[in-house]
């Protein structure tokens, strides 16, 4: 009797304690990619010592001069440091306000596309303006020059038909930069945008539609009535997501676009950094740059997580 | 019916003005490519003048024999050919691999490495000191710059553990009978059953690698490592240089200008970027609707 009690509890310990080492292998499974993520996304946080040290390039860390937080008192005190910071800070919130416009744009699209009649006609709009989407920004620089540098076919065409004298460059021009920017991104995304809309509008429940229809409701009022405010809270919650991202614009599309004349009002926060560090070399500032760029990045994402816990109940993280 | 017939008119305007609307657009998003091509095996002369609106002249695959002769064209090809496969393939078996151990609940302090890979997500070490770090890995001027970063696709790994954890647990518990450890069951089981999800993820990785160029530009200094779009990149670059040199005006004409590439050139390298892209993009629709729709219900 006793003896089989022991033997009873021996297993479940053997069992357990095999648990256990089942639990650490599973780990020691994943730990490759989890150290190659450590490598690439943790590690990097050492780099941001060098912003609180007077760093010259080619000299070891240790034999630079350890100078506490002037750096980012020099961002904010030195006056040329300050006036470009706050420029391309006003580049960034430009551009991205100027999206916010049109951030109504995919939804609408997706509505009045989806009420076209012929399911071909919507397939093909659908393919057709998505594919801008799959092209990098140095290929749609050269497609946007083919059209509008001073020997492009829109200069040509405008030539022709008399309606200028002279050509103008577009290209080149450090005008109305801003809208171009994110009018190219319009173009660019639109039809991408428009997808997560479409599998919405699959998901509204028809019998809605007919209801309306036996009411008498003609198109626009059951598009204004039905369709649009069933997917405005995808609206919004694409819209919070996107705030965690405001400060990131990527820098594809503004090192394509850019060039020594339109400089003042294309350089946005992430070129800012990489001219600052890699292009005049002076990696202490950009580095100091790019951390309050994180902290604000961090309470942005925070805000929006806050947000969208509030209104649809789930956080994302 | 006779409501049908009521709203017939309504319908056509309806049709008619939206119909316009979108073919528009459609056109807009598609005449760009087109005129590229047209222009690529048009007599270069005529496109210099900007005589090419519609159709192409003077046809002549000129430009493409031009563009066969830069010297390191070849060279850039196989690299970025290089790195969209083996980049793509190596980031599809390392993000499942991963996502695949990250399905089993009863792995050790997994909640906390799962937050601290996704995490990585919203947060981010910044461009300089990223840059730093791949410095001091050895990554500056190597081929495996292109590669080992991108690795663990931490968006991507979040796709394919959601559809993993969609499959029925008897599935591997039968294979766990047989006696098959957890790489058989991933390799043999779980990956075979993943396959729409993993085209979508290795789409969407292939299409990055593709158009990448800023790797070149940040880590690259190397002509042998350019790739395709670096290549066409530089070429725009010289022109923007030199524009911006007759703009200042304090240049002499006909300065710097020698070693410009021609329009044609560059017309032509973008279409032979553009080219493969559009070879694949059929087969993409059916994939990154799926894609997209996982991502927002996750996101």
């Amino acid at each position: 009797m006793a003896s089989a009690r022991n033997n009873r509890s021996a297993i479940v310990r053997a069992g357990t304690k095999g648990k256990q080492w089942n639990r650490f292998k599973l780990f020691l499974y994943a730990l490759p990619a989890i150290i190659l993520v450590f490598l690439f996304h943790y590690l990097p946080l050492w780099g941001w010592s060098f912003a609180f040290f007077q760093y010259k390039p080619g000299k070891s860390l240790f034999d630079c001069v350890f100078v506490g937080w002037d750096n980012f008192t020099t961002l904010f005190g030195n006056v040329v440091m300050r006036r470009n910071l706050f420029r391309v800070l006003t580049n960034t919130f430009g551009i991205h306000f100027l999206g916010y416009l049109f951030s109504p744009l995919p939804l609408l699209f997706a509505v009045f596309l989806s009420e076209m009649r012929s399911r071909k006609f919507q397939k093909f709009v659908q393919s057709v303006t998505t594919l801008p989407n799959f092209i990098g920004w140095v290929i749609i620089y050269s497609l946007v020059n083919s059209f509008f540098s001073t020997n492009g076919l829109v200069n040509n065409i405008l030539l022709e038909m008399g309606v200028i004298s002279q050509p103008f460059n577009l290209m080149t021009s450090g005008e109305h930069v801003w809208i171009r920017m994110v009018l190219l991104q319009q173009w660019k995304n639109l039809g991408w945008s428009a997808i997560v809309y479409f599998a919405s509008i699959a998901g509204i429940d028809q019998q809605m539609y007919e209801a309306a229809m036996m009411d008498g409701a003609n198109r626009i009022q059951r598009i204004r009535y039905i369709s649009i405010p069933m997917l405005i809270p995808t609206y919004f919650v694409l819209l919070i997501m996107s705030i965690g991202n405001f400060l990131n614009t990527g820098v594809d599309q503004y090192l394509a676009f850019g060039n020594a004349l339109n400089k003042e009002s294309i350089e946005v926060l992430d070129l800012y950094v990489y001219n600052l560090g890699i292009g005049s070399g002076q990696i202490s500032f950009s580095v100091a740059v790019g951390i309050m760029k994180s902290a604000v990045a961090l309470v942005l994402f925070g805000m929006a997580n806050f947000a969208s816990k509030k209104i649809r109940g789930t956080s994302v993280f | 019916m006779n409501a049908k017939n009521k709203m017939s008119i309504a319908d056509i305007v309806y049709n008619a003005v939206c119909g316009i609307l979108f073919i528009l657009f459609a056109l807009v998003c598609v005449f760009p490519f087109y005129y590229l091509f047209i222009c690529t095996i048009s007599d270069p002369s005529l496109v210099e003048v900007g005589k090419i609106v519609l159709w192409p002249r003077g046809i002549t695959l000129k430009n493409y024999i031009e563009v066969s002769r830069l010297p390191n064209l070849a060279n850039a090809t196989m690299i970025t050919l290089g790195r969209t496969v083996i980049g793509t393939g190596s980031t599809l078996l390392i993000t499942s691999y991963l996502a695949y151990f990250f399905t089993k609940t009863q792995m050790w302090g997994r909640k906390f490495w799962y937050r601290m890979v996704v995490a990585t997500m919203y947060f981010s070490a910044g461009m300089i000191p990223v840059y730093l770090n791949n410095k001091m890995l050895g990554l500056l001027n190597s081929f495996w710059i292109y590669i080992i970063p991108g690795l663990v696709g931490v968006y991507n790994m979040i796709l394919v553990k959601t559809s993993m954890e969609a499959l029925p647990a008897e599935l591997e518990e039968s294979a766990l009978l047989d006696g098959a450890g957890y790489l058989t069951r991933f390799a043999k089981i779980v990956i075979p059953l993943q396959k729409p999800i993993l085209a979508t993820v290795g789409l969407f990785s292939a299409v990055g690698h593709w158009n990448d160029f800023f790797t070149t530009q940040l880590y690259i200094t190397k002509p042998k490592l350019y790739t395709l779009q670096f290549l066409l990149y530089e070429f725009q670059n010289q022109v923007k240089n030199a524009a911006a040199q007759i703009n200042s005006a304090s240049e002499a004409m006909g300065q710097g200008s020698t070693n410009i590439q021609p329009t044609g050139i560059r017309l032509t390298l973008t279409a032979i970027v553009i080219i493969p892209i559009m070879l694949v993009y059929p087969f993409i629709q059916k994939y990154y609707v799926k894609g997209v729709m996982i991502g927002a219900v996750k996101g």
